[in-house]
């Protein structure tokens, strides 16, 4: 046990989890209010891009998207990132955790739009607000208040989804790190202990948080 | 003489197969208080809010100081900055405080430096008698107390004409009257004003004209004392039966 705590850089492996996890976040959540805006809008073609996106990336597989983006994307297409394939990797691998998980953080402030009463639209364009600026001012800070506790269940599961980026990012990360122990070292209760624990330090306090933050953000009617 | 401030041309809506406005034509004068009356359905609401088309119309026409309304996109924005309106649930943005709900407006959509629409909010907020909760949130406030502050609200746009959506419908009887003061004193300061409401002692105290709508139509027009008194259609003689005799 000593010997594997010793012998691999398990911390290390962590690090880059949580880089992947920090990083995509930000990328799903920027991303992710993009497509809700679009789902929302009173332009047609938009609201038909918004639930096409949505549909399309929700219902493929994150290994597939991870695995295409560097077999098809990068090696076929030439689409690279970096000219070192560890940084390449790693990219796509952010890239395609923020894509998907993007689809769910549409859906989460999507859900958060319509708990706010259609008064509040009205409101807004009737003092003259464009769609634009009803949207910052309005709309989206009492969806994302509405939508803290479902953002942070897909926070959640972004964090755990971090390890489907094993399959392009090697030993790399901690998921691909367990595989090579188990592999090199034989498969022990020990080590998926020390794993298991990774995680649930990563995800716990999140999950408390976000269930916090929401009932002290909510917005009272 | 000048053109009427508000003019609607043949105005026609359907929901669905209901045919909710038939060729409505109304003109609204500078200063002129006109109170939309008539039974449920009748399409008071939906006329007043195709004025600065929360509703869509499908033909005709509505101006507003010589302007058509346009169809959507900025300057329709700019067009509903100059009408303001007041809903009969408030809707108060919940999220911002009273004082920013007031200055929200001002300073995005007409440019009003923060310090500068902070003054002119207290100083509205004090003239509805809301002056000293300012810092608070909606949901903490009366339902009398929200409508004034919708009130003041919209005035902050300095707004050519006023919308009222049966503002006093949403209220506890005890708080009507608070909204209906402030209503008043708004009519006697000169402001245009289209109502929608049943209140007739408002419509007494503050309305030039009664519009009398029934099943989509405009069917009279009168003084409030004409109207309330001596009604010449049988849908008004009718209706008025139904509301007087309780």
């Amino acid at each position: 046990m000593v010997d594997i705590l010793r012998n691999y850089d398990i911390l290390g492996a962590f690090w880059v989890t949580i880089q992947l996890s920090v990083l995509s976040a930000v990328g799903a959540l920027v991303i992710g209010t993009v497509v809700a805006v679009f789902r929302v809008s009173p332009v047609g073609v938009l609201r038909v891009i918004g639930s096409l996106y949505v549909n399309l990336i929700r219902n493929t597989p994150l290994t597939l998207l991870m695995a295409s983006s560097i077999l098809g994307l990068s090696f076929v297409l030439g689409l690279s990132i970096s000219d070192q394939a560890t940084r390449n990797a790693y990219w796509w691998a952010v890239i395609m955790l923020a894509v998907y998980h993007a689809a769910f953080v549409c859906e989460a402030l999507r859900s958060g739009v319509n708990t706010i009463p259609a008064g509040q639209a009205e409101a807004a364009r009737s003092i003259g607000l464009t769609f634009g600026q009803s949207m910052r001012e309005v709309l989206l800070p009492q969806a994302f208040r509405g939508a803290i506790a479902p953002l942070g269940s897909t926070l959640i599961a972004l964090i755990k989804n971090t390890t489907v980026a094993a399959v392009i990012l090697g030993t790399a990360e901690s998921a691909g790190l367990l595989a090579q122990i188990t592999e090199n070292e034989g498969a022990s209760l020990g080590t998926f202990f020390i794993f298991a624990l990774g995680f649930v330090i990563l995800t716990l306090p999140l999950g408390i948080a976000t269930t916090n933050l929401s009932r002290r953000l909510a917005v009272k009617r | 003489m000048s053109e009427p401030l508000v003019v609607m041309r043949d105005v026609n809506k359907h929901f669905g197969d209901l045919h909710v406005l038939q060729d409505i034509n109304l003109e609204v004068d500078k200063g002129e208080v006109v109170i939309l009356i008539g039974p449920s359905g009748s399409g008071k609401s939906t006329l007043c809010r195709t004025i600065n088309r929360l509703e869509t119309f499908e033909s005709g026409s509505i101006s507003i100081d010589g302007k058509e309304l346009p169809e959507e996109g900025k300057e329709l924005a700019a067009l509903r900055a100059d009408v303001g309106m007041v809903f009969q649930s408030f809707n108060l943005f919940a999220h911002k405080t009273i004082l920013e709900n007031v200055t929200l407006g001002p300073i995005k959509v007409r440019g009003t430096k923060k310090a500068d629409a902070e003054k002119r909010a207290r100083e509205l907020l004090d003239r509805v008698g809301i002056g000293h909760q300012a810092e608070k949130y909606p949901a903490q406030l009366s339902g009398g107390q929200q409508q004034r502050v919708a009130i003041a609200r919209s005035l902050a746009m300095d707004p050519k004409v006023m919308l009222f959506d049966e503002p006093t419908s949403a209220l506890d009887p005890e708080m009507i009257n608070e909204v209906l003061d402030v209503m008043v004193e708004l009519a006697k300061s000169g402001m245009t004003m289209i109502v929608v409401t049943h209140e007739m002692g408002f419509a007494r105290k503050a309305a030039n004209r009664v519009v009398f709508l029934s099943d989509g139509q405009i069917v009279e027009q009168a003084t409030p004392e004409e109207f309330f008194t001596n009604p010449t259609s049988d849908r008004a003689k009718d209706f008025l039966g139904k509301i007087l005799t309780h």
